[in-house]
């Protein structure tokens, strides 16, 4: 681990960034043969791309594992459509004021929360998202709308736009750039970017002194505590950012479709951020990004293989088996979907645990010479060893783990 | 004071699930030391378990419809009921209960399987690892019952007898249309045997006394030449067929669908760390105490000062606990205080 990386992104870096940014932004282009190149996937790729590279600062850096980040994405959503029925239908305010209020809410639990660690912490998370959602749905009603959601409408005040004489003319008022309008590919380009920008904060987040220290309060928190570092405001700051992070995906979900709703807060969407950054491997950088990618490919692909789509992908089997064929496979695909993804997330966790980027790791450690991709660290409770560090702080030639 | 009494009886009565739940839980984290998030979905399991006896007892034969005379109808009569005109009917009215007798060795059957193909290779790592892969079970085991049994849920009847509402207002001397369902009076009393039973087989029996000892001190009952592996397993299936019976039983109140283990589980978990985790004395007594609080803050006059409280109460109460006494109310000081 040579010290300039800690202070200065190697060249390797700027390379994965370029590579990460050609990918995102030719998405339509590349996805096409997976049947994936529309606008609404592509979108959700991108915003829950954002919630899980934040989830991974906190998860994947400090190994405090939180069940609370859907109350962020809730704050974020809710802001942003309170943005846009009062300030302006430009994006801009809205995003910015759901980063900064989720930013708040974030401070507040935080505080709370890391006041305890381990399983305490994530109880801690898991009582206050529970507590947000039902408090969304009865006592918060009037700021958002209960079941219905809170829905744009004409007769908003936006007092920004007043102010700067721009109406609104026809029925459904679109989110818009500075007069260009947000609609299918301008809004999938428009999360790409930002997709891009997140992507480059972690980056910068890792390779820094700060990221250093949480990597080290993974490793061992009370040998850091001994050595003098308090850790509450390294853990405090790490949360926050997660919920930003958290807040900049709930924003950019009403970008695309300006309607809030309070099921997003539950803490079963918390744990599917944490499916998918334990999917693509938690402390990576690309890992939680690939992992959300995956799940919501599984989640709109798979569900849509119906009974009638699975009878045409097997007809050229034989008719004595082609039922019991399309049934079982019937059973993890459609609306089976679910079972797939909870005996997937299992298999991980049970062979793999460091996602898919340590599948990689691994497949690419059987070509190399030296055998340095054979090191599989397996996560123990073990105190004093650095299992999970390893992944991320290797001393591997080609420079740290991506 | 009516609206009082009543509120004491439903808080006793979730209570009682919340306290069966967490008894279970507690014992998985205890001894095994393990944290379970499947646990919610073993509730569930019970409670399907109870659907899955009814629709067996009720499978249904087609049989001459008499009452319609111009034409040949017919009708759907469970075989029980045609073949046995007597103790067919009761047998099927009795299916609730009876699912306790298909229950228990099939929680216990399920809680093996559990240990032995999945818990036990978790021991070892972390709780993080543990929570991530329970709760990949739990997805599982709720998907495959929504598959079999579908998306909503399926109301169970309390046998007839007891489908009435106890006049308890002449009990406490309240006036005499102050009822209450039967039904929930015999969860509750349900609740309270099986609790007193766990209790019971942990203090009398030598395997119970093991068991707290293990919960006491893990390393020390190795060193002191019991395997306490082998007996893990059991102590799962245990703590699985509480959370089972806590589901069986609580059909009539809540109708079971797929979802309610994860509702559940949350509730459990509150409950777990107010009692203080390790402590089963802790555990039943948070789960009332809980159930209690909840009754209480539903009431129209607490409504009417803080709006809302009544759903956030529990989760207040424990972040409360969790800060301000982490051991909890009946933990062992210096358990998990960091």
């Amino acid at each position: 681990m040579n010290s300039s990386s800690l202070s200065r992104s190697s060249a390797s870096d700027w390379v994965l960034l370029a590579l990460f940014s050609a990918a995102v932004l030719t998405m339509p282009v590349w996805l096409a043969p997976f049947g994936a190149n529309y606008p609404d996937l592509m979108q959700k790729f991108a915003i829950f791309g954002v919630f899980a590279i934040g989830f991974n600062i906190l998860f994947g850096l400090t190994g405090y594992l939180s069940f609370g980040h859907a109350a962020f994405l809730g704050v974020g959503s809710y802001t942003a459509v309170w943005s846009f029925k009062l300030l302006s239908m430009n994006v801009l305010p809205a995003i910015l004021f759901s980063v900064i209020l989720s930013g708040l809410f974030a401070c507040l639990i935080g505080f709370i929360s890391l006041r305890r660690s381990g399983i305490y912490f994530s109880i801690l998370t898991l009582a206050f998202a529970q507590m947000s959602y039902k408090l969304a749905y009865s006592v918060l009603t009037p700021i958002t709308n209960g079941e219905s959601g809170l829905q744009l409408s004409l007769g908003d005040a936006r007092v920004l736009d007043a102010a700067m004489g721009i109406e609104v003319t026809r029925s459904l008022p679109t989110p818009n750039l500075f007069g260009l309008e947000l609609r299918d590919q301008a809004a999938f380009y428009f999360c790409a970017v930002v997709l891009i920008l997140a992507f480059f904060i972690a980056l910068r987040i890792f390779r820094s002194p700060f990221g250093m220290m949480l990597k080290a309060i993974k490793s061992n928190q009370t040998r850091m505590a001994y050595t003098g570092f308090n850790t509450r405001p390294y853990l405090i700051w790490a949360f926050v950012i997660s919920g930003m992070f958290a807040g900049l995906a709930g924003s950019l979900m009403a970008v695309t479709d300006p309607l809030a709703g309070a099921e997003r807060m539950q803490w079963t969407a918390s744990g599917e951020v944490v499916l998918m950054t334990i999917l693509g491997g938690a402390g990576t950088l690309i890992g939680p990004v690939i992992g959300a990618a995956l799940i919501k490919y599984f989640e709109n692909i798979l569900s849509a293989f119906n009974a009638g789509a699975l009878n045409r992908a097997f007809e050229a089997l034989p008719d004595s088996i082609q039922p019991f064929v399309v049934d079982t496979v019937g059973l993890f695909v459609g609306d089976g979907w679910h079972l797939t993804l909870g005996l997937v997330f299992m298999l991980v966790v049970i062979f793999l645990p460091g996602g898919i980027m340590e599948g990689v790791r691994r497949i690419g450690g059987l070509f190399r010479r030296d055998g340095a991709g054979d090191k599989v660290p397996a996560r123990s409770a073990a105190p004093g060893s650095t299992p999970a560090a390893t992944t991320t702080v290797s001393a591997t030639p080609s420079g740290a783990a991506r | 004071m009516d609206a009082i009494l009543l509120q004491v009886l439903n808080g006793l009565d979730k209570g009682g699930a919340y306290a069966l739940i967490a008894l279970g839980l507690t014992l998985t984290f205890g001894t095994l030391g393990v944290v379970n998030f499947a646990h919610g979905a073993l509730f569930m399991l019970g409670a399907f378990c109870a659907v899955a006896t009814n629709e067996l007892l009720t499978i249904s034969t087609k049989v001459k419809d008499e009452s319609i005379t111009f034409f040949d109808a017919f009708k759907e009569v469970p075989i029980l009921e045609a073949k046995f005109p007597v103790i067919g009917p009761i047998i099927v009215d009795y299916s609730v209960p009876l699912a306790i007798l298909v229950t228990v060795p099939l929680m216990l059957l399920v809680g093996w399987v559990m240990e032995r193909g999945l818990i036990r290779h978790f021991y070892k790592r972390t709780h993080a690892d543990q929570i991530l892969v329970t709760f990949g079970l739990a997805i599982v085991v709720q998907e495959i019952v929504r598959h079999y049994f579908g998306a909503n849920p399926i109301p169970q009847l309390a046998p007839d007898i007891v489908a009435g509402s106890a006049s308890i207002g002449s009990w406490f001397g309240l006036g005499d249309n102050v009822v209450y369902p039967w039904w929930r009076l015999i969860y509750l009393v349900f609740a309270l045997v099986i609790i007193g039973a766990t209790f019971a087989f942990l203090r009398f029996t030598t395997f119970g006394m093991v068991v707290r000892a293990g919960m006491q001190d893990r390393e020390m009952v190795g060193m002191l030449g019991i395997d306490i592996q082998r007996r893990f397993t059991i102590v799962f299936g245990l703590a699985a067929v509480c959370a089972g019976l806590a589901g069986v039983m609580y059909t009539p109140i809540l109708p079971p669908d797929y979802h309610m283990g994860m509702d559940f589980l949350v509730l459990s978990f509150v409950v777990v760390v107010v009692g203080g985790m390790g402590s089963l004395g802790g555990a039943v007594l948070a789960g009332f105490l809980l159930g209690i609080l909840q009754s209480f803050a539903s009431l129209t006059e607490i409504k009417a000062i803080v709006p809302g409280i009544d759903q956030v109460i529990i989760y207040l109460v424990a972040v409360a606990v969790l800060l301000i006494r982490p051991r909890g109310l009946m933990g062992r000081a210096g358990v998990m205080e960091d």
